[in-house]
């Protein structure tokens, strides 16, 4: 387990070295959202029901765009190889690869989300509702999306592809992620709709490590 | 060598699949030229929809097949993950292609028949949702067998989205279908209409025996080329290892 | 300098593997055996697989048929164990510039499971290459040679049992290869061993050799 923590720490130190990546994220998050605005009018009432489902949206492209990071830097360098070798199991190797990115990425969302609520004029008794169901659908983002990075690590042009391989895991969590937050808007019970994000969370930490590892025993040989 | 029955199989399944060929696409054209008359001329038009209600006759099959041949792909991607039958991963790549127009063909024929009978192209419920995403993973799945210039990976990697996609699509269409509930209680689009009623059967079943047919013919000779491919790139690849010397 | 386990002496043994790339069949039925405290030396022309070979040994890349066992222990049967055993220099050398030469060796030896060193104990390694001097440089400043030795360092600080090294002098100058040799002998003496492929003239002292010739192309889709 020591070496499940090393690597994550190792993960950290280098976003934080490298700087841009984190920032970045945040800055397209907060810009794209602010299109919305821009491109549909200001009327409250128009923003605050397309709120939550523009939040969302941002924050699957922001962790989408981010992905990259998550195995390529690594797999350019031959530090993959080494990592593979190491004796922490793939499995745990991605698993802490994606905490790492997850911990740079989807907990910045997470924090930023109340402000682009109030930017699209969310209801009140949203917010509570909306920081929470990030909170549980960005770890899945990460998960899922690690899947992606890892089929796609070391091509060319493998940027686009990750997308159309990875928006349709991310979907149920959208789908989710907005019903929690429009239910809790319009004052009905949101816990279904975040029950069932905590049950796809569940499901995407056993599926996530496994097709990752195996993805990425493919691209290592 | 522990892999004999690799280098038999494709020669065995070529031998094989020719003797079925004529049959099947006998069987084919049969099928196929049957149900359109029957379901274009003979049937009767649905006393609602008027004459629009055959597209059903393309649609339907179009649509349950769609969905078939992803099945087929995702269990020939298992077996080639799990047991590496070398044929198993050419039949999912084949397949692939033909998933794809299916469902494009399905995607298109309802929409054409949603406009005269719901006056709507399109309506995001769980169905057609599915549907559309499915066609993403098929061109997703496509996508991959390119990217890689190595068939063996490619074929890893693509058993893995197959089946990762497998799994995710009835989660989305449970997902949409939740979501459906909450924002439209009142559609009930039903996309296969009214009862079946008997006369509108037989042409129904020749058209889903015309499509699978069809897919078994059109199968056999994407994998049937696709062994050929290969067989040319072991050839160039052994050719060009030996610096232009070796002789096949 | 302490590994979190001792090493075992015992011999690796490959055998009869068979190793395919892409279409190609890149070595047929290649057996070995490396006892402790031997190195065994790779000699093959371009292509004959001897990169192939070592990322087969190290675990990155399946056998297509054969298998490899610690003393009969079957490498198949427990991964993590010859993980702890192999230690593999590639072509590339693993170096991230953002960190200092410092950190990246700290980071190594944590991800390897070394207990965490002492500030004596990593200059003790960097120096074995002459690198002390650098130690809290970022390695973004390093140059190839230096990345090398670096990375050849990591050896050093978690010998781990087998080394697997593919050219490992390529970029260094000749004190530097003086240098490895002497780790290497250092390595062998402590009945380590070690599978290298090396075209530069590396002193390694009595080893054995394997030879690895093109072998037949096979065409799988013969009839």
């Amino acid at each position: 387990m020591r070496e499940f923590w090393a690597l994550v720490r190792r993960d950290l130190v280098l976003a934080r070295r490298q700087g841009s990546a984190a920032t970045s994220v945040a800055v397209f998050f907060i810009l794209t959202v602010t299109l919305f605005p821009l491109g549909v009018g200001p009327e409250s009432a128009l923003l605050g029901r397309i709120a939550s489902g523009v939040i969302w949206v941002a924050a699957l492209l922001a962790t989408m765009l981010s992905l990259d990071r998550l195995y390529q830097g690594d797999y350019e360098d031959g530090s993959l190889d080494l990592i593979a070798l190491s004796p922490l199991p793939l499995e745990l190797v991605s698993l802490a690869k994606t905490l790492a990115h997850w911990l740079t990425t989807g907990l910045l969302l997470v924090l930023l989300s109340p402000l682009l609520g109030v930017l699209m004029q969310l209801e009140g008794s949203a917010y509570l509702t909306l920081v929470a169901a990030m909170a549980l659908g960005t770890p899945s983002l990460s998960l899922f999306g690690s899947i992606g990075a890892a089929l796609t690590v070391g091509m060319k042009r493998g940027g686009v592809l990750v997308s159309l391989l990875v928006i349709p895991l991310f979907i149920p969590v959208l789908i989710f992620g907005v019903g929690a937050v429009g239910a809790a808007a319009d004052g009905l019970s949101q816990r279904p709709h975040l029950l069932i994000l905590g049950a796809i969370f569940m499901f995407s930490l056993v599926l996530s490590p496994v097709a990752s590892a195996a993805a990425l025993r493919l691209n290592l040989e | 060598m522990a892999n004999m029955h690799r280098f038999a199989n494709p020669a065995r399944f070529t031998r094989i699949s020719n003797a079925l060929l004529p049959w099947l696409t006998g069987a084919t054209v049969a099928f196929f030229g049957i149900g359109l008359y029957l379901g274009l001329f003979v049937s009767p038009p649905d006393y609602q929809q008027g004459d629009s209600v055959r597209i059903m006759y393309v649609h339907v099959p179009a649509a349950t097949l769609a969905s078939g041949v992803y099945a087929v792909m995702a269990i020939a991607s298992a077996i080639a993950l799990i047991w590496r039958h070398p044929l198993a991963d050419i039949a999912a790549k084949s397949s692939a292609p033909i998933g794809a127009v299916f469902t494009l063909i399905a995607l298109v024929t309802g929409a054409l028949w949603g406009q005269p009978t719901w006056g709507t192209w399109w309506v995001w419920d769980a169905r057609l949702t599915s549907v559309l995403i499915m066609l993403f993973l098929y061109l997703g799945y496509m996508g991959l067998w390119e990217a890689f210039d190595d068939d063996r990976r490619a074929a890893k990697a693509a058993a893995i989205l197959a089946l990762v996609g497998a799994v995710n699509l009835p989660i989305i269409k449970f997902s949409v279908e939740w979501w459906n509930t909450l924002h439209q209680p009142a559609s009930i689009i039903r996309a296969d209409g009214p009862t079946i009623h008997p006369d509108l059967l037989i042409p129904l079943a020749l058209m889903w025996g015309g499509f699978l047919c069809f897919f078994a013919v059109v199968l056999i000779i994407r994998m049937q080329r696709e062994i050929v491919a290969r067989r040319i790139h072991a050839l160039q690849t052994l050719y060009v290892a030996s610096d232009g010397h070796a002789v096949a | 300098m302490n590994t979190s386990q001792t090493p075992k002496h015992d011999a690796f043994v490959a055998d009869r593997l068979t190793c395919i790339r892409g279409q190609r069949l890149v070595f047929t039925d290649l057996s070995f055996t490396i006892a402790p405290g031997c190195a065994t030396v790779l000699r093959g022309p371009n292509g004959s697989g001897k990169s192939s070979l070592l990322r087969l040994v190290a675990g990155l890349l399946k056998p297509a048929t054969g298998r490899m066992t610690w003393a009969g222990a079957d490498v198949a049967a427990d991964r993590e164990f010859h993980r702890r055993q192999v230690r593999y220099v590639g072509h590339q050398d693993a170096v991230k510039p953002t960190l200092t030469v410092d950190e990246n060796l700290r980071h190594w030896a944590a991800i390897y499971g070394e207990s965490r060193p002492t500030k004596a104990a990593v200059r003790d390694a960097l120096s074995t290459q002459d690198l002390t001097g650098l130690a809290d440089l970022p390695a973004r400043l390093l140059s190839a040679g230096q990345r090398r030795r670096l990375n050849l360092v990591r050896l050093v600080f978690s010998p781990g049992h087998l080394w697997l090294l593919d050219e490992p002098t390529v970029s260094l100058d000749a004190e530097s290869v003086t240098r490895l040799e002497t780790s290497l002998r250092e390595h062998l003496d402590r009945k380590g061993s070690a599978l290298i492929a090396t075209h530069v003239g590396l002193t390694i002292g009595p080893h054995d050799t394997v030879e690895l010739s093109p072998a037949r192309q096979l065409d799988e889709y013969d009839a």
